[in-house]
């Protein structure tokens, strides 16, 4: 590979990691007369901590006040809500209670609230335990009391990256998957980035990498932090266990982590966890018995008809925690670099905050940014729950049949929302990727059904990992 | 539209219901099927022996699959395939999605057919990476027998039932070789002729007092192997394989049922029903595996069979005065362990169950034993069975069922 085909073969802008972070700034670097290149290692855009956490659109009422990661929280998750809207991403606000369960828990309870109204989320108000039950009757006893926090959301956190990735490339953003960068070769004018398919130019570099944003800084002289990948294990049960909650349940937080948290999901499940493990290996996403038993019995208590549902799906996700407590966001205007790494769990929520100020971080380095006209937000196919979905649209199905025509039946995924998915902007490149996209496969059943079928259409052969590196693009 | 009985799911009981609908004179019967071709699940299943007590003759899955949805249309249902029932705006009321657009049907009686699945991973909440090359046997079935794919490799089969040495010979077919078989029972639950088969002839064993405790990912993110705990020892070994294959642990697809406040029956997790097949909600009825997961398909085809008789009776009911005094209230069943369900789960006298008998399953091997049905304390009936497997039906003779009392409390099922 000879370079992106700009006049030159340079890029102005290259962007390490198409996670929800990479894309967000690919995005928004998208808006101004820049040629931009996106790479990623996988096969897929958001295939590392982006399509594996909890997806929740927060606040950022529990941030560190003043912190970077507290400001751009609080900015990122007003802008994913407006974007969110324009794009069709699938968007429920659920409300969360945090619910005290001792009596230690119940004393942090002002402390929480009052944190929140640094933070600027002032809305946050008091709960009785009889308020408690009142909104959440399946609720496990014991109960003490606990917050109301009205604006924490769910979103779909694929349909997320998915549309800034597709934005971003209907602008013209180069995007190149199972691209591993090797190196980095920093120059006066341009760098060289050495990737497993070639080397590529570039005169600006972002660090997106997320669990790799550390490797990334330390090829570029940095060190300032070292990633320690912290497993979150997962549960999510059955749509019959929906109707147990409305809102998400959130456990009074620690340093480490926020918890385990009972959560709906935008697809009409419920969500169990996660865990909090810190793991050597970056690519350890491998849940574990006695994972996901203590999430069973963190369940048990917190919703106990919740474990009597079925199980449609264990996960494991890593976040990019450091040994910081807040966000490695830093620009080095002379390298022309900039790094937004050691997101550790709020990257989803804070994605287009931490784009926007990292744009106007890299304009006030040097970076020329003359705006220049988009489409802006794509259209995406809705995968939420609480809209209609093509099955339940008559005037849809009588201008394209295809979409009356069920293939996927737990998730109720049509023929013409496979076949869309199959040619849009960013085709997917395996089943997994085209769960992210449809919903196919993702149901109860796990593909008893449909996963021959759909494997029929996303090309057939049986299954498999996804093309290696070297494979076509 | 309005139709007589609306029947959900063309498997072997919902065609057979049909048959049986439109032979007793119903008028207007329609099956709705989500998938593109009636006949269920037989379709994908390949080997022979189905038909014998329905149709008393052997045939492989998809000829039984084909005749029965061949009989049911020259019978004059109206089958609609490709069609899903995705829900219920009233008691009998139904929506449809199809190519053709939306519908909603109401339905004089509602019988629900909508069957089985295996448990898949998740569910069995079994740890270690989530990898391609994992699936359950329907989804094997499908991929081999519908799609023709070929699936070279080692496999390894999680469970040693019969539909489990049924996975032996459909991988054995796609071009696979069968690792062994893992089941946390003491020993096999199939017939000892597949068991000897699968060990003579595909060099499958069974690891019997195992279980998999973890899937472990190869570099290239695919499927390296499993990790089989001895459950007595603790001790584990790791099992190189291409291939992880879930078998049985059936689980009804209740959603539909559900989602109409249909009461499930806790051991079953199916609808609970009475001995004309009747769910707690009046005139929607419940048939073969949904009921009973999983029996072979002729007991699902009769037990369809033995609802439309009873549909057919409900539906004629007030224009025939002189016809059957309705049945008195419903007294539900209990089963006792090592008893895991019982099908119907409640009597409502004088009504017989399908074929004359209960069907029962129990959650470990029990040498051969008594059963007894005690109303009260006092003991309505018994019956001699063979060894408990695992599994495998457990019948109970249901005469008894036509003289408890409705008034003397719930009825105990238990071994003696």
């Amino acid at each position: 590979m000879t370079g992106p085909g700009w006049p030159d073969g340079v890029a102005d802008v290259l962007i390490i990691g198409a996670g929800v972070v990479g894309a967000a700034i690919a995005r928004t670097l998208a808006g101004y007369q820049l040629s931009c290149v996106l790479v990623d290692a996988a096969s897929d855009v958001g295939t590392g901590t982006s399509k594996a956490n909890t997806a929740i659109l927060h606040t950022g009422f529990d941030a560190e006040p003043g912190s970077l990661e507290s400001q751009l929280l609080r900015r990122g998750s007003l802008l994913l809500r407006d974007y969110a809207r324009q794009a069709g991403i699938p968007v429920e606000d659920t409300r969360a209670l945090l619910v005290a369960w001792t009596p230690e828990q119940e004393a942090a309870l002002p402390g929480i609230a009052d944190k929140a109204r640094r933070n600027g989320v002032t809305d946050v108000r008091p709960r009785t335990s009889a308020q408690l039950y009142q909104a959440e009757p399946h609720l496990g006893p014991g109960a003490r009391a606990g917050l109301l926090i009205p604006g924490e959301s769910i979103i779909c956190p694929w349909t997320t990256t998915l549309a800034y990735a597709t934005e971003a490339v209907r602008a013209g953003v180069r995007l190149l998957l199972r691209t591993q960068v090797l190196d980095v070769l920093p120059g006066p004018e341009q760098h060289l980035v050495r990737t497993s398919r070639g080397p590529l130019r570039c005169r600006w570099l972002i660090n997106a990498a997320g669990l790799y944003s550390d490797q990334i800084d330390q090829m570029l002289g940095g060190g300032s932090f070292t990633i320690t990948p912290r497993r979150g294990e997962l549960i999510v049960f059955d749509k019959l266990a929906r109707p147990l909650l409305s809102a998400v349940l959130l456990p009074v937080p620690t340093a480490r982590t926020k918890g385990v948290l009972v959560a709906p999901t935008v697809y009409g499940n419920v969500l169990l966890g996660p865990t909090a493990e810190d793991v050597a290996d970056r690519t350890d996403t491998a849940t574990t018995a006695a994972g996901l038993t203590g999430l069973l019995d963190a369940g048990r208590r917190l919703v106990p008809e919740l474990v009597a549902e079925e199980v449609t799906a264990t996960y494991a996700g890593l976040r990019a925690a450091t040994e910081h407590r807040d966000y490695q966001i830093r620009v080095d205007g002379p390298l022309r670099y900039a790094c937004a790494g050691g997101i550790r769990s709020t990257g989803l929520s804070a994605s287009l905050g931490i784009a926007e100020y990292l744009a106007g971080q890299l304009g006030a380095a040097g970076l020329k940014l003359a705006a220049r006209a988009t489409a802006g937000p794509p259209a995406m196919p809705y995968l939420g729950q609480a809209g209609p979905r093509p099955y339940q649209d008559a005037a849809r199905i009588a201008a394209d049949p295809e979409y009356g025509r069920i293939v996927c039946h737990c998730e109720r995924v049509t023929r013409g929302e496979i076949r869309d998915a199959l040619a849009s902007t960013l085709p997917p490149a395996d089943l997994d990727g085209l769960r992210r996209r449809t919903r196919a496969g993702n149901g109860r059943c796990q593909g008893f059904y449909c996963a021959a079928a759909v494997s029929e259409m996303l090309g057939g052969g049986p299954p498999g990992p996804a093309p290696s590196a070297d494979g076509a693009p | 539209m309005n139709v007589d009985v609306l029947v959900v799911g063309a498997g072997p009981a919902g065609l057979a219901a049909a048959i049986g609908l439109r032979r007793a004179g119903v008028d207007r019967v329609v099956v709705a099927d989500r998938e593109q071709v009636a006949g269920g699940v037989p379709r994908h299943c390949q080997h022979t022996g189905f038909g014998l007590r329905d149709l008393h003759r052997p045939l492989t899955g998809p000829a039984y699959a084909r005749r029965y949805a061949a009989a049911a249309a020259r019978a004059g249902a109206d089958i609609r395939t490709g069609t899903t029932v995705t829900g219920w705006t009233g008691d009998r009321e139904l929506t449809l999605t199809s190519p053709g657009g939306l519908e909603t049907v109401r339905a004089g009686a509602v019988l629900l057919a909508t069957g089985c699945r295996e448990r898949p991973r998740p569910a069995r909440l079994v740890p270690g990476s989530r990898v391609p090359g994992i699936m359950t046997t329907g989804e094997l079935q499908q991929r081999v027998y519908l799609h023709g794919q070929r699936l070279p490799g080692r496999a390894v089969i999680v469970g040693a039932e019969h539909v489990s040495f049924s996975a032996v010979v459909t991988l054995a077919h796609a071009g696979a070789t069968v690792a062994g078989l893992v089941t946390g029972y003491p020993e096999q639950q199939s017939y000892r002729a597949f068991a000897l088969a699968a060990r003579l002839r595909w060099r499958a064993p069974v690891w019997a007092n195992s279980s998999v405790s973890r899937v472990a990912a190869a570099p290239d993110t695919g499927l390296a192997g499993v990790e089989v705990t001895d459950t007595s020892s603790g001790l584990t070994r790791f099992e190189r394989c291409d291939l992880l294959v879930f078998t049985g642990d059936w689980i009804p697809d209740h959603e539909l049922a559900r989602a109409g406040q249909v009461p499930l029956d806790p051991g079953t997790r199916g609808p609970a029903v009475d001995p004309a097949l009747e769910t707690g909600a009046p005139l929607v009825f419940a048939a073969g595996n949904l009921i009973h997961p999983a029996e072979t398909a002729d007991v699902a085809a009769l037990s369809g069979r033995h609802a439309a008789r009873h549909i057919a009776a409900a539906l004629a009911a007030p224009a025939a005065p002189g016809g059957q005094a309705p049945p008195g209230p419903r007294v539900p069943l209990a089963v006792v362990p090592p008893l895991r369900w019982i099908s119907p789960s409640a009597v409502r006298p004088p009504l017989l169950p399908p074929d004359g008998r209960f069907l029962l399953r129990c959650d470990s091997f029990h040498p051969p034993a008594r059963i007894e049905v005690r109303q009260d304390g006092r003991l309505l009936a018994s019956s001699r069975t063979g060894r408990l497997i695992p599994s495998r039906p457990v019948h109970l003779p249901g005469a008894w069922a036509a003289h408890a009392d409705p008034a003397a409390g719930p009825i105990q099922i238990g071994l003696a």
